[in-house]
């Protein structure tokens, strides 16, 4: 577990200059404090010796920084909040990381420079995450700028890059994002004391996202940073939570939990926890792409064909001489730029990467390509339509005497094929984030359906065999679903781990019940005289 | 200076368009800046050298700028005491800036100046805390028009309120922060030399050569920027200020311009929005970025 923990926390200096003027701002120190006491704790429980930081006030447009001066010292003030008081810093940054993960994110294909200079303007968001996270010092850090042109593709590579240094150096890391969630302040001085959210849309979106993250689902919330960059005043259109996921590993299988939240000079102040936990919680907005190497500017700017020249003329009108060949969105260079990036197949993935990576674009599967049968009709057999067709020439189940004899049942779905939870692994091999839960949930959904076209149902399982493809990773999970459906109904079960299932699922039930005609009362009291 | 004007009698002597590229401080090698250069960007920094020479020939005592590096949302605020002492190191080009700072403030104009903003309707406050770092903004653009440093200056911060709102309303607060600085110049008898600390079109590179001054990898970002800065530069050259003015929201949408900081547009409503003639000193781009250093220098008895 080389990223132990992840924190969100906002960067405004007044938890950390005047907590008390405001119990807004007060609430917000404590969640600090609170967080602070974790990550104590997790050098004690997890060996964390790094805090790598992500801070939006840092913002750079020639690629991204790193901080790498080793005793990085000075009293800065905040440009906005001056009369808030000065903030004298040293800290011990981690200056060989930073190299590292400068280097990394070179190699990746990004512009990156570790900065290392006496009276290097720390920014706020750094200096109060730092003072209030790790005020002694006590594990080395470093922090990273925030490009203000960087799309996804590219702040998601730099999160790549730092988990490259991480993973490179046997790190054990905390990962923190400064940013608020909404970042719009209030244009005219308010009493400290009611202070409130500017905005009522940024409230709703900021609430949202609190429900989301409370549910360790952090990579949903990166999905879904354009929408809110675009509906809210998201704070640099959340480019934090885009380099914090990458960093973490790009899931949603977290433990969150929202420390503080309250409005600061306006905007959405959150300290929220994220714990690596072995349950994923589901992956309900994963549409966006992956990437993993950072092929140049998208010129996006550009790209949209919708930019004009003076009075309105199409670009190159003013010199006499428009261009011919130009017309909207096919602009010279952001036609070059795509090409580029699209002619340009993905590197190789490390081998050590691969167990939890995402699968690069245009390769996620979420159901299966082995080849299916027709279930055949045999004496006593039953084949449901609602069960999806098995992998072999066997039935669904078969009744001997009093009993129904089911063959494994995974979680596809019948006529789509297609795994609820999504499919383990890409056609290409390549790993694939998966919910357990809901694969579980599928599989007992289609014993439900072969048993009722048997003439039986749930309640009358006697002996169930599960087998699981990762019982570290799946088996609360699947535990927690199984007893959902069969805590009262009393059958045996059997859970062992396999190698390998035959289409990329990651449980399969292999099940006996009793027939639907058989009285299990007089069976178990062996008074049952037949059907 | 300062205190000894003759109050009523003030004006301002003279309006520059002058951004602050750190480049061109670096590429001429100052001893106050720790990088050292072999050249570069040579047109600007000769565009730079004729605003030193015309500063020369002008009797002024305050120098009020405006740096879109110093961001405010609250309202504008100036700084608010007697002398600064420091390093500025630009935090997107710490390879080129580090810059030792010696400069003193005109504490009353800049007092004078947060009373008509406020009699305005504006939100103004003093920066009186003594540890502030002064912006590379304001710190480049008064070293390239007046390297001596032997004049207060006035440092305005850049309001972003109007980035809520719509680049019409940041027109209409600059337009209203730039009559107040002049109201009070007017009021406080100083003779004011003003500086805009932006630059024109603002899409950057987001790369840059391994040689900083390397001149094969300079041009204009994109024919867009260069065409608006043109059209702007020529709007500046015709006297047609009113126009720029009405096309300046188009501009910083089309030409991603740091005109939106609104320091140009401050400047512009100092001088009552000019309908004389600028001299062009300079254009060139820096990082892709398009920069002009404009003069307009106002008739005796205009306003």
């Amino acid at each position: 577990m080389p990223v132990v923990a992840g924190y969100i926390v906002p960067g405004l200096p007044h938890p950390l200059l005047a907590p008390d003027r405001s119990p807004h701002w007060r609430a917000v120190r404590d969640g600090f404090d609170a967080a602070a006491a974790r990550i104590r704790q997790a050098m004690v429980d997890h060996g964390a010796d790094l805090l790598v930081l992500y801070s939006t006030q840092w913002v750079s447009v020639i690629g991204h920084q790193v901080q790498a001066d080793p005793d990085a010292a000075w009293t800065h003030v905040d440009p906005e909040f001056h009369q808030l008081g000065s903030m004298p810093y040293r800290f011990r940054i981690d200056a060989d990381y930073a190299q590292a993960y400068a280097a990394a994110a070179q190699a990746r294909g990004l512009s990156c420079r570790p900065v290392s200079y006496r009276g290097f303007p720390i920014d706020t968001g750094t200096i109060v995450a730092l003072q209030l996270l790790n005020a002694d010092n006590a594990l080395p850090a470093t922090t990273t700028s925030c490009n203000m042109y960087a799309d996804r593709g590219e702040t998601l590579v730099l999160g790549k890059a730092a988990r490259d240094a991480i993973d490179a150096g046997g790190r054990r890391a905390i990962a923190v994002a400064v940013t608020s969630l909404s970042a719009r302040k209030h244009v005219r001085p308010v009493d400290p004391a009611d202070d409130q959210l500017a905005s009522a849309k940024d409230a709703e979106w900021n609430d949202k996202l609190l429900e989301i993250l409370s549910e360790g689902r952090l990579e949903d919330v990166a999905q879904l940073a354009r929408t809110v960059a675009h509906q809210a005043h998201a704070d640099s259109q959340m480019r934090a939570f885009w380099w914090l996921s990458a960093v973490m590993g790009q899931h949603n299988r977290y433990r969150g939990e929202v420390l503080a939240y309250a409005p600061v000079w306006g905007t959405g102040a959150a300290v929220v926890e994220l714990v690596p936990a072995q349950v994923a919680q589901g992956q309900h907005e994963f549409d966006e792409d992956d990437v993993d190497r950072y092929h140049g500017d998208l010129e996006v700017l550009e790209s949209a064909g919708t930019q004009r020249g003076p009075g309105g003329a199409p670009m190159g009108a003013a010199l006499g001489r428009g261009l011919g060949r130009v017309g909207p969105g096919e602009i010279p260079g952001a036609a070059v730029s795509l090409d580029k990036l699209l002619d340009q197949p993905l590197p190789p993935r490390p081998a050590d990467l691969a167990g939890r990576m995402a699968a690069p674009a245009g390769t996620r599967a979420d159901r299966s390509t082995t080849p299916l049968h027709e279930p055949p009709v045999v004496a006593g057999g039953t084949n449901a339509a609602a069960a999806p067709k098995p992998v072999g020439p066997y039935p669904h189940a078969r009744r001997v005497g009093d009993l129904l004899f089911l063959s494994g049942v995974g979680p596809r779905q019948a006529g789509t094929d297609t795994i609820p939870g999504g499919a383990i692994r890409a056609p290409d091999g390549t790993p694939q984030d998966y919910d357990i839960e809901a694969q579980t949930r599928a599989c007992i959904d289609n014993i439900a359906a072969i048993l009722r076209a048997a003439g039986s149902d749930l309640s009358r399982v006697l002996d169930v065999t599960a087998f699981l493809v990762d019982m570290d990773r799946d088996f609360a999970g699947y535990n927690r679903v199984y007893g959902e459906f069969f805590a009262t109904v009393g059958a045996t079960r059997t859970t062992v781990a396999v190698a390998a299932l035959p289409t990329p699922i990651a449980v399969e039930l292999k099940v006996v019940a009793a027939a639907g005609d058989v009285d299990l009362a007089a069976l178990a009291d062996g008074k049952w005289t037949g059907a | 200076m300062g205190s000894t004007s003759d109050a009523g009698t003030g004006r301002i002597v003279a309006g520059f368009l002058a951004p602050h590229p750190p480049h061109l401080v670096y590429a001429e090698n100052p001893p106050q800046n720790e990088p050292r250069a072999t050249g570069g960007w040579e047109t600007l920094r000769a565009g730079y050298a004729a605003v030193r020479e015309r500063l020369a020939g002008l009797d002024f005592d305050v120098i009020v700028v405006h740096s879109p590096h110093w961001k405010t949302v609250t309202g504008h605020h100036l700084l608010g005491v007697p002398r600064f002492q420091g390093r500025s190191v630009d935090p997107i080009f710490p390879n080129l800036f580090r810059y030792d700072y010696n400069l003193k403030v005109d504490v009353e104009l800049a007092r004078a100046i947060a009373d008509q903003g406020r009699a305005a309707g504006l939100h103004m406050e003093l920066m009186e805390n003594p540890d502030f770092r002064v912006d590379y903004g304001t710190i480049t653009s008064c070293h390239l028009a007046h390297p001596d440093w032997d004049v207060p200056i006035v440092a305005i911060s850049s309001n972003r309120a109007y980035f809520y709102f719509s680049n019409e309303v940041g027109e209409a607060e600059m337009l209203g922060l730039g009559a107040a600085t002049r109201r009070a110049i007017e009021a406080t008898g100083r003779r004011a030399v003003l500086l805009a600390s932006n630059s024109l079109s603002h899409r950057h590179f987001t790369v840059e050569p391994a040689v900083p001054e390397d001149p094969s990898f300079e041009r204009p970002y994109s024919l867009n920027q260069y065409e608006w800065d043109m059209h702007v530069v020529d709007l500046m050259r015709r006297g047609r200020c009113r126009q720029l003015l009405d096309e300046m929201p188009d501009f910083i949408e089309q030409a991603t311009s740091e005109c939106k900081d609104g320091s140009l547009t401050w400047l512009l409503g100092a001088l009552g929005v000019p309908d004389y003639p600028a001299t062009v000193h300079a254009y060139g781009t820096v990082i892709g970025t398009g920069n002009a250093v404009v003069e307009w220098t106002p008739p005796v008895g205009s306003a």
